[in-house]
């Protein structure tokens, strides 16, 4: 009797396992379809918008919702690839859009080594505070510097050619090609989540000293988690620069920073999917109500929906889904 | 000499801005025994235990472990040396699973903790030990429960698997009946006993019938400073204990064993 029941438990739970992960695969390839027809429903430019700071979001949420640390200066890493990608496109035509990216993405890398290497010893509210000071210290260096464009910024960007032959300037192939490096930012997030090294960021998230006295270095972790998500802001803003052509203040500045903790929070920090849809709503409402009457009121109704968010429902849209599906179907 | 203890600290002290928390504290711990940090709040009990795990700076003096000192070393290098400690506070990884919690300790010796483009799923080989380590401390049929979920007493349990799965050669163990009911205490003292076998065991314990089922030798704290060492019988003779600590509550407990 005995025997028979301890057999029974690990198959049962292998194959409800089994059935979650077929699940969610489906789920995933429904999404990817999505993606794909989308640009024939709506206005490319405006859905690689929403890709760009989806994946932004996607990276700060790795920090945040991963390893626990609120970053108050992400805007740094989205601008440092956006400068990066957006000067070596202007002032060296031979260079490819891919290897634009690249290059701005490890801009991004570099700053976060930089800036993890100073700001993770510090927890919590003054990690919040030495990242944002950090992050200020680029703005003015973007201002000052003289590959930015100061205050205008750095226009006309070319797209050039994808692999130096696949015309990136129609806006349709330019999509796929934004949805492809979201693709590729999302599986890396994804992967990194749930590896061996994920584990341990979640255990240092869950509890620090523990963490420690089991033998973990936490710095150390904590530094890749960063450099990380600094790695994939920076390929954020890379490829924001090549979609409009534009590298601007805007993206240093900490507004923006702000930003993409609203749209963590409000689609639901700890969720793989919870950055994405919170960016795809914060970016449909800037768009909707600039067009709108209330034009000037967007800063006023994105701060409303912050304040109705965090007293109502802290985990998010995708967290609360995710909890409401869980206590009906399990 | 030197060798004979374990862990050993020479004139171990922690001033905070003047005030001595932890005063000139030599501690010995021998091999194998299960040695009891005891005294009335305050007494300095917990400050030795972050002394002794690197957790707080020491003021002045040496801690020595085999004979070496690690006065100098940090807290994740001396867990490495085989040194485990618990918190007073339950510590285990709350959204996580009860398997995956003993999991995450386990896999520190692979060395592909930094590895964050493998999968998980490599770390499935090591759920078979993890469930040995659950099955150890009566946790089997926990296993897939989120540890938020489960009863204090369990998360206790929990929290020595993980600590066994770093399979240490001496275990720091603060408070680990603290805020129990009776029932949960009998058996976190059974399984102390039980994991304690060819392992040497600090302990800090503000249960006295706890500490007198369980302990080999006890040091006495107070006021930052070592007022009285030896057995559980010699100790609660000594006076000096008597007066300073245990009063009329150790008289009680006399009573309560007789």
């Amino acid at each position: 009797m005995a025997t028979t029941e301890t057999a029974r438990i690990p198959s049962a739970a292998m194959q409800r396992q089994r059935r979650a992960n077929m699940r969610r695969n489906m789920f995933y390839l429904a999404l990817i379809v999505i993606g794909l027809v989308a640009p024939f429903l709506a206005y490319p430019v405006f859905l690689m918008k929403i890709l760009c700071f989806a994946l932004f979001a996607c990276s700060f949420n790795l920090l945040l919702g991963y390893a626990g640390l609120l970053s108050f200066g992400h805007a740094a890493f989205l601008a440092t690839g956006g400068y990066v990608t957006g000067y070596l496109l202007s002032s060296y035509p031979g260079i490819t859009p891919e290897v634009g990216i690249l290059i701005g993405t490890l801009a991004g890398v570099a700053l976060g080594v930089v800036f993890g290497a100073l700001s993770i010893r510090r927890q919590g509210i003054y990690f919040a505070m030495v990242t944002l000071a950090l992050a200020q210290l680029m703005f003015f260096f973007f201002i000052q510097a003289p590959f930015t464009g100061g205050e205008d910024g750095l226009h006309g960007v070319v797209r050039g050619h994808f692999l130096g032959f696949i015309s990136l300037d129609d806006n349709l192939s330019m999509y796929y090609f934004v949805f492809a490096v979201f693709l590729i930012g999302f599986a890396i997030i994804q992967r990194t989540v749930h590896s061996p090294f994920g584990q341990v960021l979640k255990a240092i998230r869950e509890n620090e000293p523990r963490a420690v006295s089991l033998g973990y270095n936490v710095d150390a972790y904590k530094l890749l988690a960063f450099v990380i998500s600094a790695g994939l802001a920076g390929l954020a803003g890379s490829t924001k620069t090549l979609v409009f052509q534009l590298a601007s203040l805007t993206d240093a500045h900490w507004h923006m920073s702000g930003e993409v903790i609203l749209m963590t929070l409000l689609g639901g920090v700890g969720t793989l999917l919870g950055p994405i849809m919170g960016a795809g709503i914060v970016v449909s409402l800037q768009h909707l109500l600039a067009q709108s009457p209330l034009g000037n009121w967007v800063s006023v109704i994105l701060g409303l929906i912050f304040v109705v968010c965090v007293l109502s429902f802290r985990s998010g849209i995708v967290g609360e889904l995710a909890k409401s599906y869980r206590k009906n179907f399990k | 000499m030197s060798a004979d203890y374990v862990l050993e600290t020479r004139g171990l002290t922690k001033e905070f801005r003047g005030f001595t928390a932890v005063d000139d504290v030599n501690l010995q711990v021998q091999e194998g025994h299960i040695h009891a940090l005891i005294g009335p709040n305050g007494a300095g009990k917990t400050t030795v235990f972050n002394l002794l795990t690197k957790f707080l700076p020491p003021t002045r003096g040496e801690i020595l472990y085999r004979g070496k000192p690690i006065t100098g070393m940090k807290s994740n290098e001396i867990a490495r040396l085989g040194l485990v400690r618990s918190f007073q506070i339950s510590a285990v990884f709350a959204h996580m699973t009860a398997l995956e919690n003993v999991r995450v300790a386990l896999q520190r010796k692979l060395g592909t903790s930094f590895h964050f483009w493998k999968s998980e799923k490599t770390l499935d080989h090591l759920n078979e030990r993890a469930m040995e380590l659950l099955e150890e401390v009566g946790l089997r049929e926990y296993a897939d429960i989120l540890t938020v979920e489960m009863p204090y007493g369990r998360k206790r349990a929990l929290e020595v698997a993980t600590t066994l799965a770093l399979d240490p050669t001496m275990m720091l163990l603060d408070e680990p009946t603290q805020g129990m009911g009776a029932e949960d205490v009998d058996r976190i003292v059974e399984l102390i006993r039980r994991v304690s076998k060819g392992r040497t065991v600090l302990m800090v314990e503000h249960n006295l019938s706890v500490v007198s089922r369980l302990c080999d030798r006890i040091t006495v704290l107070a006021r930052g400073s070592v007022l009285a060492e030896g057995d559980y019988d010699s100790v609660s003779r000594n006076p000096l204990v008597k007066e300073a600590y245990m009063g009329s509550e150790a008289a009680e407990e006399e009573g309560a064993q007789a």
